[in-house]
């Protein structure tokens, strides 16, 4: 039993057996996060007097004789999710203070279920970002490359699992924000379909996008996240009212009768030669596997990035107008309240997320709204048209997850080329449909020394969670390209 | 140079965001490019198209009208992220300019 490097399914079977306890967990790997943390800066706070509590509640709950999925699994949360009594900031100086009155309600299944906190993670600020580096606090390192970004905007959930400083984590994806820094990070990355995983007590980024999933080493690990996560709230009226069958049993080892659909419109070819091989390699694999091969077209998946840059910004716009100063967060006084407002959120956001509430208060504002929001609308409406034609002819869409493996702090200056990183998430996105990154194979960079990870991305039409995590599963343990990779040095 | 786009004095009072003169110089230009990069999606043609505002099948959600203590602040427990607080309330800088 290796509490480090075990997978989640492994340790909960340990401490349901009562081979291992919970605590032995716990005291494992706290000190080892907190050094593996020095280098990588993955967590904002670790919480070890929470997960030693957690740790001996599960230990009294399974010597009472109860039996949980996730017992004594190491669970990282991503800062924009409320842990109640722990200082909750969304990498954003506006909530540097911020304490969280209650708990989110996926992360309150996760810990009935029996996983043990153990720390908040760094992420882009409000989750808008696509590297990390918009984090008001500290740059989370890549645990391949610490010259590297590790991708986001869930920067931190990614690099903690990858760097083997958690079993598993939390991220929130809105328009990649799991599945790209999962490709960088050299683990498995998921986003539901929207709705799927309550939105309760994730601090609200894009509403009709923000979706809550796993990271883990293992599909297998990720699909049990999900089992426990998964399913009707009644604090989130969009959260989805249907049943949803167990994803974590019978996965199966082959793709014998699935087609898989290649997108035409996605030229590979124009990412380089070597990352072009490298997905070439992942469609053959697939193949190999029994899956056939079929062409389907996404016409308007070219318009996902301009729709996303209008509605992600115009809902972020309105979302964010709720940190005035008044009842938490951060206030910087002004002689009255309106000069209070506009210096408490100069003060408090930075950059990226100003340029975001700017973009998006345009777009709203009188006389614009019909040229931008709502044209943005009906491309949506297009966008997910062309998904549903498409999966006529395939059962699941098999594409990069991202543009190239992780690239180096302050490569993407302008705004618009760090946008371009989440071209091919975007567009399942704004379907809502479910989505996941699968490592695929390493790529030496271009400037680079070592080979990174790269991610495949797969998704499936809405509701069939089970069927994505099975492909995924088969291709995972036929090429277990995870296995192939190791943190840097100063990790293990 | 072409003129900005976004009139982005007005769009960040609106927005209730002080911007100093050199967020204005860098903002301008960077959204003027946003703002052009969205623009093709005017060669999309949406005619007759319906908007999308969500994309799953859900509508009229309804609850029952009941409460639920478990999402119910105490009010020490509301007031306890408050910037300033006096007497149980949030106290805000004065919101009308005194009667002259």
């Amino acid at each position: 039993m290796d509490p480090i490097r075990d997978s989640a399914v492994a340790i909960a079977a340990a401490v349901n057996r009562g081979e291992t306890r919970a605590s032995a967990i716990a005291a494992a790997i706290i000190p080892h996060a907190a050094r593996v943390d020095t280098h990588v800066d993955a967590y904002l706070q670790l919480t070890p007097d929470l997960m030693r509590a957690q740790a001996e509640r599960v230990d009294a709950r399974i010597a009472a004789g109860e039996r949980l999925p996730l017992a004594g699994v190491p669970v990282a949360i991503k800062d924009n999710m409320c842990l109640e009594g722990t200082r909750t900031t969304a990498g954003s100086r506006i909530l540097g203070n911020f304490v969280a009155p209650y708990t989110a309600t996926a992360v309150q299944r996760l810990l009935d279920a029996g996983a043990l906190p153990i720390g908040k993670t760094n992420l882009d600020e409000f989750a808008m970002g696509s590297s990390g580096e918009n984090s008001a606090f500290k740059m989370t390192r890549n645990p391949y490359d610490l010259e590297r970004v590790p991708g986001g905007s869930s920067a931190g959930s990614a690099a903690a699992v990858g760097a083997f400083a958690a079993t598993i984590s939390l991220g929130s994806d809105t328009g990649g924000s799991i599945r790209e820094p999962a490709a960088f990070c050299n683990v498995v990355g998921f986003k539901p379909t929207y709705g799927r995983v309550s939105r309760y007590g994730l601090i609200a980024f894009a509403s009709s996008l923000d979706q809550i999933g796993p990271f883990a080493r293992s599909v297998e690990d990720a699909a049990l996240v999900y089992d426990a996560i998964a399913g009707k709230d009644p604090l989130d009226a969009t959260s989805l009212d249907l049943r949803s069958e167990p994803t974590a049993t019978n996965l199966p080892r082959d793709l014998r009768g699935v087609r898989v659909g290649i997108v035409k419109e996605f030229d590979t070819a124009a990412l380089g030669e070597s990352i072009a091989g490298c997905y070439h390699r992942a469609y053959e694999d697939l193949a190999a596997l029994g899956a056939t091969l079929v062409d389907v077209s996404l016409p308007t998946a070219r318009y996902g990035l301009a729709t996303y840059y209008l509605i992600a910004p115009a809902e972020c716009s309105s979302n964010l107008a709720r940190f005035d100063g008044v009842r938490y967060g951060l206030r910087v006084d002004g002689a009255d309240v309106g000069e209070m407002y506009e210096r408490t959120r100069a003060t408090g956001f930075g950059p990226e997320v100003k340029r975001r509430i700017l973009i998006g208060t345009y777009a709203l504002s009188s006389g614009y709204y019909d040229a931008y929001y709502v044209k943005a609308q009906k491309a949506r409406t297009r966008i997910a048209e062309d998904f549903s034609r498409a999966f006529e002819r395939c059962d699941v869409i098999a594409s990069p997850a991202a543009s190239s493996p992780a690239f180096g702090f302050n490569a993407k200056s302008d705004p618009v080329a760090m946008y371009l990183m989440d071209y091919y998430t975007i567009p399942g996105s704004l379907a809502g449909l479910p989505s996941l990154s699968v490592p695929c194979g390493a790529v030496v960079p271009d400037g680079g020394t070592r080979a990174m990870p790269m991610g495949l991305q797969l998704a499936t039409p809405l509701f069939t969670e089970r069927a994505l995590l099975g492909y995924a599963h088969a291709y995972e343990q036929a090429t277990l390209h995870a296995e192939k990779l190791d943190p840097v040095e100063a990790l293990r | 140079m072409a003129p900005d786009r976004i009139d982005i004095r007005h769009v960040a009072r609106l927005a209730r965001l002080a911007l100093s003169d050199s967020e204005i110089a860098t903002f301008g230009p960077q959204l003027g490019k946003l703002l052009s990069f969205v623009d093709e999606l005017n060669e999309l043609d949406t005619a007759g198209v319906a908007a999308t505002a969500q994309v799953v099948p859900s509508r009229n959600v309804q609850r029952a009208d009941a409460v639920r203590p478990e999402t119910i602040l105490t009010h020490e427990a509301a007031l306890a992220n408050a910037p300033q607080a006096q007497s149980g309330y949030f106290r805000v800088p004065r919101i009308l300019a005194e009667e002259g």
